[in-house]
């Protein structure tokens, strides 16, 4: 199962043969061949809490817009208001429908004047480049380009990750602040991006090299063997999907979609609403002049024994159906059972009481605070 | 190795070792490899009855659920009750965590079952090795 060929329908990082090599389970994710874990999913979810984890983030897309008219483009695409970012600064945002639902999140990064570049998700990017070309494809000055089978992105995360990346590169990690990103050398390459970014709450970097097997493949060892002495391991989507639900951050197709809305998501306060016009605007103001929405996106956990998984119906206690758990998992490092489901607005209060429905039957489960988990404060 | 020619095993990928009438039920190393981390089993009480190629109980890791089928019918005499605090133990020796005992009350059933050498070909046709 571990080491089949994969259907040649499925696409490959340059990593996919160094994946195989180290004995991951490897599953479709989006239409990539990726690994879910190597060693372990609650090993690798615990190196990352507790000291280095280092994930391949290659199916990621990258887009980017260069001209004097980026800046625009960026700000009409994306509810977040790209004019406060300084060169070397990125922020979360995200492309939303005319209706206010979502095409996608993305990571927007400022390179430099007039040139952007807005780090996508796997499993819609081909959506999204559409998206982007038929949304701003004709303003003016500006040029476009997908560049996402340009780079190898990948993921060092932990407490220990500055450690690691320090022994790799010349350049001062510590003048990187989160969310910021810088150009450096890193394992003899020039002009590496390096930035303080990552999906799992906790402190790390992703780098970006090019996207050739050999490079790639030499930058993963070389990262694996400096990371040895702090017991990094390599980690697969398994760990990462448990990393970022701990830490409450959404994945495309569950917390985010094109059925929900940023005010379901509970991400408007990313939707700069006082920035000017930009896709999807009027449908949020709609929202907001109507008192709200209607449900909302609230943590759980589980206060009888069960897990509630992404798909599970919420109830009233003891009554009828009232929402949705958009994903739901066993928290490996907070050892509880946690979920992110929409629930309507009277339930979403923190110590509501609800119930999840597994297998036929109802257990006990109450509405908490997120981020369920939050690094400690150095 | 991986699976001990004195059991019998179901293509759900249960084994149970019969001696007598008694039968003790587990997953097979095959089952738990592919699972991951078991973080939760979820398994009927003493006195129930299970019956053949039906669900019994459940066994969870971090990112999946899987039912339990029963390789034979009978009733419940014991349950693991050390896999409730314990359910790791299933990944760390599949073959010795037991989860059930039952007293078999149609042992005939257990002749269509799997011997260690076919469930073992079965795993390998599964798989593609």
């Amino acid at each position: 199962m571990t080491d089949a060929a994969a259907p040649i329908t499925l696409r490959r990082t340059a990593l996919n043969a160094t994946h195989r090599a180290l004995k991951a389970k490897m599953v479709d994710f989006g239409g990539w061949d990726m690994p879910v874990e190597y060693s372990g999913l609650i090993a690798e979810h615990m190196a990352v809490r507790t000291g280095v984890g280092l994930f391949d983030v290659s199916h990621m897309g990258d887009i980017q817009f260069r001209g004097p008219g980026s800046l625009a483009a960026v700000n009409r695409l994306c509810m977040n208001d790209a004019s406060k970012l300084a060169v070397g600064q990125a922020h979360y945002s995200a492309m939303l429908y005319p209706n206010g639902t979502f095409v996608d999140d993305v990571v927007v990064h400022k390179l430099s004047e007039n040139d952007y570049l807005l780090v996508i998700n796997a499993g819609t990017r081909e959506k999204d480049v559409q998206w982007v070309r038929a949304t701003v494809g004709t303003m003016p000055s500006i040029h476009i380009n997908d560049y996402s089978d340009m780079y190898t992105q990948l993921a060092i995360q932990g407490p220990r990750a500055k450690d690691v990346l320090a022994k790799l590169t010349d350049t001062d990690l510590s003048t990187i602040k989160n969310y910021w990103f810088t150009w450096g050398k890193v394992c003899g390459l020039y002009n590496v991006m390096i930035a303080r970014t990552g999906y799992t709450g906790e402190d790390g970097f992703e780098i970006y090299i090019p996207s050739d097997e050999a490079t790639s493949a030499r930058v993963w060892n070389e990262i694996l063997a400096a990371g040895a002495e702090f017991g990094i391991l390599p980690c697969g989507l398994g760990a990462r999907n448990t990393l970022r639900l701990e830490s409450a951050m959404a994945l495309y197709g569950h917390e985010i979609s094109d059925e929900i809305n940023v005010y379901e998501a509970n991400l408007g306060r990313y939707a700069k609403m006082d920035k000017g016009d930009f896709v999807g605007r009027d449908a949020l103001e709609a929202v907001t002049a109507v008192g709200g929405p209607k449900r909302k996106l609230v943590g759980l956990e589980m206060v009888e024994r069960g897990i509630g998984r992404d798909g599970y119906t919420v109830c009233a206690p003891g009554g009828g159906a009232i929402g949705v758990i958009a994903s739901g998992s066993p928290a490996p490092f907070l050892k509880k059972n946690i979920a992110l489901a929409f629930v309507p607005i009277e339930y979403a209060a923190v110590d509501a009481e609800v119930a999840v429905e597994i297998r036929g039957q109802q257990v006990k489960a109450k509405v908490v605070p997120t981020p369920f988990y939050k690094k400690p404060k150095v | 190795m991986a699976y001990p020619a004195e059991y019998r095993y179901t293509k759900e990928h249960e084994w149970i070792h019969i001696e007598g009438t008694n039968g003790t039920i587990g997953i097979t190393d095959y089952a738990q490899d592919s699972l991951g981390d078991i973080v939760f089993v979820d398994l009927p009480k003493v006195g129930a009855t299970v019956e053949a190629h039906k669900v019994f109980g459940s066994v969870e890791s971090v990112k999946a659920v899987s039912d339990l089928y029963a390789p034979v019918s009978g009733t419940v005499t014991a349950v693991n009750d050390e896999l409730t605090s314990a359910p790791e133990k299933i990944n760390t020796d599949a073959n010795t965590t037991w989860m059930i005992k039952i007293t078999l009350t149609a042992p005939a059933e257990a002749d269509s079952l799997l011997s260690a050498a076919d469930y073992e070909k079965f795993v390998s046709e599964e798989t593609g090795h």
